[in-house]
């Protein structure tokens, strides 16, 4: 009896309606690429970057909407080419220097938001602004869970060829440049990396969401791991245990499910957080006890 | 590369065995010096800032020049140009007898590089070895070795374990020694490798660099203490945006050059230990 209630609240969701299989292999797909994007993200200090890039990928996604209405494959070209092209820009603006970059990203930021929402309504319908701006996980059919499987495999194959180069410039960029790899390169292929990883996490999660697999994972596994190693690993286990817990409580309590998964990744970190917090407060109060 | 590598080693081996057939700054008599690193007419900015400028010179192989001048007087520059960091505006920089990168080590200051990545004391030292691993190539056994024995030598080996982080600034630079170590260069620059460091520190490190010195590495040091300039580096390159002067330590550092540098005040004639420049 019990069995069959575990059954059906945990699996049968699952097994039984093909838009759910397809949403977790998507979620699933998303963490595996996001874990490691977002792990290097974090260390090279660059959360912010992250979640700017997530918007720029709206205007384009926003364009392919007024002209092709909801066909993935055009939102996602769309979306890739604004991505890009706040990646080119970016790269541009540090190389010629003429803002602090934390206000230049601040500008991309609102600046692909309101061209992106006002796009939109401009063809649209306030649903339609909704899924743009949050996502339709469970709308996800079978060429849509293709192109974000294939994006992810992609991202997974770059970043296995130059994950140490990146690792490297994470902490010490001048050692690299000795050695003779090249910084920018680098750090375009990089950020392309991460729009294409914002591009596969744009159907499921909207652009305001896309983010989260991205960022919430890596953020909450730092306080479970020291190594590199073990930080790819628990992001992975920790984006892919969101996308689960997160779909299952959109199907149960019938609720929108980028949403629920954005909360269940937030929970995640913020028990996380809280545990580390409270291992360093024992840590400073055994520091401070007379021995 | 490896009928050079291997000529350096001969050359070390034979200076070993001949420790009389020395001068007093450590070259070998009679030896025809080959240059190994010269700047023509060197001029380097960053945007409007022009930070070294008409720099020309010859480091000869072997050699063991100090660096020094007031703060922003174009040191860390200098070195960033030799080290292929930044490109010159004008002039050239040309480096004869490397044919890799990694026959020239560059040691940052220590604020350039994040701390706080998460690799261990003797990942960092081992890193020393990438330019012959690259980013695909496979790590060979014997670079954890090599690591551990890098660390033996600056005293870290009881902590090569532990995660960068965890390390004092001292360790951090003696961790920063095993890397060069590792990687075997045989041009050698160091960007104020004592500074902030205590006297014990800054005693092993000065040491480390003087048997690079002795191995016929050509090592160039940007530093502060013209007491340490004086009392070991053969030779001196006195920056103040310009090159003030260039040449041996004692004649390089004359009071009136000083004066010129920024590095002495102008009415005081006390010899070269006058105002010393604060360490950044």
């Amino acid at each position: 009896m019990v069995d069959v209630n575990l059954w059906s609240t945990f699996v049968a969701p699952f097994s039984e309606y093909a838009f759910m299989r397809s949403a977790l292999v998507a979620c699933m797909a998303l963490a595996v690429a996001s874990g490691p994007l977002g792990t290097l993200l974090l260390l090279r200090r660059m959360g912010l970057v992250g979640d700017v890039l997530s918007h720029a990928v709206m205007p384009g996604a926003a364009v392919g909407f007024a002209f092709a209405g909801s066909a993935l494959a055009v939102l996602s070209i769309g979306g890739l080419i604004t991505g890009i092209a706040v990646v080119l820009l970016m790269i541009l603006g540090t190389r010629f220097g003429a803002q602090r970059e934390d206000a230049s990203l601040a500008a991309f930021y609102f600046a692909s938001i309101g061209v992106g929402v006002l796009i939109v309504s401009l063809r649209g319908t306030n649903l339609d602004l909704m899924h743009v701006l949050l996502g339709t996980v469970l709308a996800i059919d079978v060429p849509a869970l293709a192109l974000i499987v294939a994006i992810a495999s992609v991202v997974i194959a770059v970043l296995a060829l130059i994950f140490r180069p990146l690792a490297i410039q994470s902490f010490d960029p001048a050692f690299l440049r000795t050695m003779g790899g090249s910084d920018s390169t680098y750090r375009a292929i990089f950020l392309v990396l991460v729009v294409l990883d914002l591009v596969a996490g744009f159907q499921a999660f909207g652009t305001l969401l896309a983010g989260v697999p991205l960022l919430l994972p890596a953020a909450a596994a730092r306080c479970w791991a020291q190594r590199i190693g073990p930080l790819v690993g628990v992001s992975i286990g920790f984006g892919a245990a969101a996308g689960y817990a997160g779909l299952l409580v959109s199907y149960h309590l019938n609720v929108p499910s980028g949403p629920a998964i954005a909360c269940a990744a937030a929970l995640i970190y913020a028990v996380s957080a809280l545990v580390s917090a409270s291992r360093m407060l024992v840590t400073a109060l055994n520091a401070t006890k007379p021995t | 590369m490896v009928s050079y590598r291997k000529d350096r080693r001969h050359e070390t081996a034979e200076q070993m065995s001949e420790p009389s057939n020395r001068d007093a700054t450590g070259r070998r008599l009679g030896e025809i010096r080959r240059p190994c690193v010269t700047l023509r007419g060197l001029t380097v900015g960053y945007r409007e800032r022009v930070a070294i400028e008409a720099v020309s010179g010859v480091f000869a192989a072997g050699s063991l020049t100090a660096i020094v001048g007031v703060n922003g007087a174009g040191k860390t520059t200098l070195l960033h140009a030799i080290a292929g960091l930044i490109a010159p505006r004008q002039g050239s920089v040309e480096i004869a007898g490397t044919e890799t990168p990694a026959d020239l080590a560059y040691l940052p200051q220590s604020d350039s590089i994040d701390r706080d990545f998460p690799i261990s004391v003797l990942e960092f030292a081992a890193l020393g070895g990438w330019a012959r691993i690259g980013a695909l190539g496979r790590v060979p056994p014997e670079l954890r070795s090599r690591g551990l024995s890098a660390l033996q030598a600056v005293g870290l080996e009881q902590v090569a374990g532990r995660m960068l982080g965890d390390l004092s600034m001292g360790q951090f630079r003696r961790a920063l020694f095993a890397r060069v170590i590792v990687q075997d260069a045989a041009i050698v620059l160091l960007d104020e490798p004592f500074a902030g460091v205590d006297a014990a520190t800054s005693e092993d490190l000065l040491r480390l660099m003087q048997r690079w010195h002795g191995e016929g590495r050509t090592v160039m040091v940007a530093l502060h203490d013209l007491e340490q300039v004086l009392a070991i580096f053969p030779e001196t390159v006195l920056l103040a945006r310009k090159a003030i002067a260039w040449g041996e330590t004692a004649t390089a550092l004359m009071p009136e050059k000083l004066v010129e540098a920024g590095l002495a005040a102008p009415s005081s004639g006390a010899g070269p230990r006058l105002r010393l420049a604060m360490p950044s």
